[in-house]
């Protein structure tokens, strides 16, 4: 059964903190609004941190690497180029988001979103294209 | 060994598993290949990008079809 091959999917994979606060959770929420959008999969950030080999060597695959963080200790990131990959990174301290004072709604997904997605990158060879509506 | 394929069974799990055997053929070892071809199996090994090749149960390889060559060198590690 060759229907869900797993074979082709070396495209973009994006990481974010998930931490504890506010802007955490907003991560997280962005960064499953762009998997849900088709704009790249999201993957395990403690799988990179617990050295799973699998999840090490499926990223090694990857085409690019997003890491979205919610604060400027940006775990995502560090614990990404700790294993030795170049991520693209953004963090929503950079986009107004403030630890604590953030209102995790639709309207901050959306607008976290729409940074990224606006090309708003540390890396500027990076081009991320418009999502999905 | 236990050397492991996992994919669910496209040409590129096919072609790993050819390479993997015209290694391990070259470097004269008996192992024991098995294809993994369930996704929930394959994904409790960490793996999100097929094909993988896992040696003695630890994955060395993901999302690549590795040749023989890169086959020998890893085993022979």
């Amino acid at each position: 059964m060759v229907g869900n091959c797993m074979c082709n999917e070396t495209g973009v994979l994006i990481f974010s903190c998930s931490g504890a606060s506010d802007v955490g959770e907003l991560s997280d929420k962005v960064a499953r609004k762009m998997a849900k959008c088709g704009q790249a999969k999201m993957f395990c950030l403690a799988g990179i941190g617990a050295h799973i080999p699998g999840m090490i060597e499926s990223t090694k695959a990857a085409n690019k690497l997003i890491a979205i963080d919610g604060c400027p200790v940006s775990c995502s990131k560090n614990t990404l180029e700790q294993a030795g990959f170049k991520v693209t990174a953004f963090n929503l301290k950079d986009m107004g988001f403030e630890k604590g004072k953030t209102k995790v709604d639709e309207a901050s997904i959306e607008k976290g979103l729409s940074k990224i997605t606006g090309g708003k990158v540390e890396e500027s060879n990076s081009s991320i294209s418009s999502c999905c509506s | 060994m236990k050397i492991e394929i996992l994919g669910v069974g496209c040409p590129k799990c096919k072609q790993l598993t050819a390479n993997t055997e015209a290694a391990l053929k070259e470097l004269g070892i008996c192992a024991d290949i098995s294809k993994v071809t369930d996704i929930a199996k394959i994904t409790e090994y960490g793996v999100m990008l097929t094909p993988a090749l896992a040696v003695d149960g630890t994955v060395v390889s993901a999302g690549k079809v590795l040749s023989k060559d890169e086959i020998k060198r890893i085993i022979s590690k």
